[in-house]
C-alpha cells in the first residue's frame, strides 16, 4: 500500500542521531536493555503514584460534562 | 463590520485549500479533583481554578489581562440540519448562551443544598466564571469542569501548541491553589471519564464553507471518526460506560456515544454533532463542532487528530471523500475501541468487511491524492503543513500494522498500554486491579512531576511536534494569523478598558464615551498581526487605538 515505504518519522531532536548508526547490539543485550529501561521506568513511577490506589481511584468522581 | 476600516481591502480568505490548513481550535474540559476535600462542589472548585488564574495574570500584567465573556452571539440551539430547537425543549445544560451565575441558589438547585453548605462559601456570587486570555483563549467554568478553549489557529502544529498551552494555564492555576494555605489543593486531569459513568469532553472546531451540504459532511466523516481513534485514542482501563467489565480499550470516549447524528453534547452523544454556531459570518461559514475525540497529551496524537481531520474535511469539500458507508457506526465505534489487536473487521453497507486500519488507509490515499493534485503536499512548495501530516499519518498506520513498539512513542493509547503491561508483567496485576486504574488516571495529571505521560516525555520516550519554548510563548502570545491576535492583544494591552470579548467581538468601555463600543470580529482570518500589528504598535492608549480602528479622528 502506498505510504508503507515511508521512513519512520523522527522527532527533530533525534534527526541528527539518526545519521550515526549505532553498532547493533547482540539480541540478548538488546532485550536486557529494554527490560532494564522498563524496570527503571516502573521504579520511578512507583515513587510518583498516589498512595492507596483503591481509595484514590474511588474518590475521583466527576459531574457530567459535554 | 465596524472594524472593517482597519482591514478594508485585504483578502478575508486565503488559506491554501486541499490540505491540512484550516481555521481550527480545541476545547478541553479538565477532570477536577481535590483529594483532601472529596465532597467539594465541582462547580465551585472549577470557579476557584479560574479565579486562581486571574490572580496569576494580574501578577503578570498590571493592566489586568482578563476580560469577561460576551454572550451576544452564542446560538447553542441552532442545528446544522436547518432548524432551531425550542428553548423549552432543550436540556438546561444546552443553554450555553446565558452567563452562568454561580449564586448560592443555582448551586443548590443543581447539586443540593448540602454540598453547598459543605463547601462553606459565602461569596460565591462574586466568583469569576469566565476569562478571555491574552493568548486569545477562553478559560471558563463549563458545567462542573474548568474548560480551556484555545484561540483560533490555522494549522495542526499550532493547534497542538495552543492546546498544550492550555495545560500550562491549568497548571499555573493548580500551582497557585496549592500555594494557598486556605484552600484544598486541586488536581486537574486531561482525560475524558471518571470511569464510573461520567464523561466530559474534548472538542475540536473546524471552520467550513456553509455551501457544503451537511449530509455530505455526515457521510464523509462518519467512517473516518469511527476509526481515527486507532491513531488518536488516549486509552482507557475498563470497558462500558461504568467500567464494569475489566479490560483495556483504545478510546476514552467511545463507550459514551449512543447515536449517529444529533444536537446534544451531554446526553445521547452523537458521532456527528450538529450544533451550528459559526461564531463568524453565518451565511459564509459553518463551524463543525467535533465531540468524538479524546483529549490528547501526546503531541503526535493531537497533531494527527487535527491534521487528518482537516484533510478529510478538504476531501469532503472537494467531493472526493471515499465512498464507504459503515453498517451500524455506533456499534462499530465501540468494536474498534475494544479491539486493541486492530484485527477486528467492520461491516460496510455493501457487505464488504474491512479493518479500522483498512478504512484509515482509504482516507489516507484519497487525502494524499487531493493534496498532491492541489500542490499543497509538496515538501518545498506546499503549504508547509500538509506534507508532515501525510508523512506522520502513513508512518503511524504502518507502525500500527507492523511495529507497535515503535508506534508507542507517538500513539497515546499504546504508550499508556506499554506502561500498564509493564505493571501487569512485573506485579502480576489483573485488569481490575486498582493500581492499573490509578495509572490510567494519573497518566493525565497535568503536573509534570505527577503525570505519567510527562514522566515518559521527560525520558524522551514520546515524540514531539512542538517544543517547550513554543508552548511557553503560547501561554501569553496569541497566534499571529487569525482574529485571535486582535482579541488577545486587546486583552493584554487594553484589558482595563474592555468589558467583554467573545470569539466574534471585543467590547470597549472608554471613559468619556456614553456607550460601549463593540468591535465585531466575524471574519476569522482578519484581525491578524499582518493586518493590525501596526495599529497596536502605534497606540498605547485604547482611545486613539479605537479611533483609528473605527476610522474616526481621535477625540471624536
Amino acid at each position: 500500500m502506498a505510504g508503507q515505504e515511508q521512513q519512520q518519522p523522527q522527532s527533530r531532536d533525534t534527526e541528527v542521531a539518526e545519521d550515526l548508526p549505532a553498532p547493533p547490539a547482540a539480541p540478548e543485550a538488546q532485550a536486557s536493555d529494554a527490560t532494564q529501561g522498563v524496570d527503571d521506568l516502573l521504579d520511578e513511577i512507583d515513587g510518583v503514584l498516589e498512595s492507596n490506589a483503591e481509595e484514590f481511584v474511588r474518590a475521583f468522581v466527576q459531574k457530567g460534562g459535554q | 463590520m465596524t472594524g472593517g476600516s482597519a482591514t478594508a481591502g485585504l483578502p478575508a480568505g486565503g488559506l491554501p485549500a486541499g490540505g491540512a490548513m484550516r481555521v481550527m481550535g480545541s476545547e478541553t474540559e479538565y477532570g477536577i479533583h481535590a483529594p483532601s476535600a472529596p465532597g467539594a462542589n465541582a462547580t465551585m472548585m472549577s470557579a476557584r481554578v479560574i479565579q486562581a488564574y486571574a490572580q496569576v495574570t494580574r501578577q503578570r500584567a498590571a493592566g489586568g489581562a482578563e476580560t469577561r465573556w460576551d454572550y451576544t452571539d452564542e446560538e447553542p440551539l441552532h442545528d446544522a440540519r436547518g432548524w432551531t430547537l425550542e428553548r423549552s425543549a432543550a436540556e438546561p445544560e444546552q443553554l450555553t448562551d446565558r452567563p452562568p451565575v454561580l449564586d448560592a441558589e443555582a448551586v443548590a438547585l443543581a447539586y443540593g443544598r448540602a454540598e453547598l453548605d459543605h463547601d462553606g462559601e459565602e461569596e460565591s456570587g462574586s466568583l469569576l466564571m469566565n476569562m478571555v486570555l491574552g493568548n486569545g483563549a477562553r478559560l471558563y467554568v463549563d458545567h462542573a469542569h474548568p474548560e480551556y478553549s484555545s484561540p483560533e489557529v490555522t494549522n495542526p502544529r499550532d493547534a497542538v501548541t495552543w492546546d498544550a498551552a492550555g495545560d500550562l494555564v491549568a497548571l499555573a492555576a493548580v500551582r497557585r491553589l496549592a500555594a494557598d494555605p486556605e484552600l484544598p489543593p486541586i488536581n486537574l486531569y486531561k482525560n475524558n471519564t471518571d470511569n464510573k459513568s461520567v464523561s466530559y469532553g474534548s472538542h475540536e472546531n473546524y471552520l467550513m464553507p456553509r455551501s457544503v451540504p451537511f449530509g455530505e459532511i455526515v457521510r464523509g466523516l462518519t467512517p473516518f471518526f469511527v476509526t481515527r481513534q486507532v491513531m488518536c485514542g488516549a486509552g482507557r482501563v475498563g470497558l462500558g460506560q461504568d467500567s464494569s467489565r475489566p479490560g483495556y480499550q483504545i478510546s476514552q470516549r467511545a463507550d459514551f456515544f449512543e447515536t449517529e447524528v444529533g444536537l446534544e453534547t451531554t446526553i445521547r452523544r452523537p458521532i456527528i454533532n450538529t450544533r451550528d454556531e459559526p461564531h463568524a459570518t453565518a451565511d459564509k461559514y459553518r463551524r463543525l463542532h467535533v465531540i468524538i475525540g479524546d483529549a490528547n497529551l501526546s503531541e503526535t496524537a493531537n497533531f494527527l487528530k487535527f491534521g487528518t481531520t482537516a484533510m478529510v474535511l478538504s476531501l469532503i469539500e472537494a467531493g472526493l471523500a471515499p465512498r464507504v458507508e459503515l453498517h451500524e457506526p455506533v456499534a462499530a465505534l465501540q468494536a474498534v475501541s475494544h479491539d486493541t489487536s486492530l484485527t477486528a473487521t467492520l461491516r460496510l453497507a455493501d457487505g464488504r468487511r474491512v479493518t479500522a486500519l483498512d478504512l484509515q488507509w482509504m482516507y489516507y490515499e484519497a487525502a494524499a491524492k487531493l493534496a498532491q493534485d492541489t500542490g499543497v503536499a509538496d515538501a518545498v512548495d506546499g503549504d508547509g503543513h500538509t506534507h508532515e501530516v501525510l508523512e506522520r499519518w502513513s508512518a503511524t498506520l504502518t507502525a500500527l500494522d507492523s511495529d507497535r513498539a515503535a508506534a508507542a512513542s507517538s500513539v497515546e493509547w499504546l504508550a499508556k498500554l506499554s506502561l500498564l503491561e509493564g505493571y501487569r508483567q512485573r506485579d502480576g496485576l489483573q485488569w481490575s486491579d486498582a493500581r492499573l486504574g490509578l495509572v490510567d488516571l494519573q497518566w493525565a495529571d497535568i503536573r509534570p512531576e505527577k503525570g505519567l505521560y510527562h514522566r515518559l516525555l521527560a525520558r524522551g520516550r514520546m515524540q514531539r511536534i512542538t517544543d517547550d519554548a513554543a508552548i511557553g510563548r503560547a501561554v501569553t502570545e496569541p497566534p499571529s494569523d487569525t482574529r485571535a491576535f486582535f482579541r488577545g492583544r486587546c486583552v493584554s494591552r487594553f484589558g482595563a478598558d474592555l468589558v467583554g470579548a467573545s470569539w466574534d467581538s471585543v467590547i470597549f468601555d472608554l471613559p468619556g464615551h456614553g456607550k460601549l463600543q463593540r468591535v465585531p470580529t466575524r471574519e476569522p482570518l482578519r484581525g491578524t498581526e499582518a493586518l493590525t500589528g501596526g495599529l497596536f504598535a502605534r497606540h498605547r492608549e485604547a482611545g486613539p487605538f479605537l479611533a483609528e480602528l473605527l476610522g474616526r479622528s481621535p477625540g471624536s
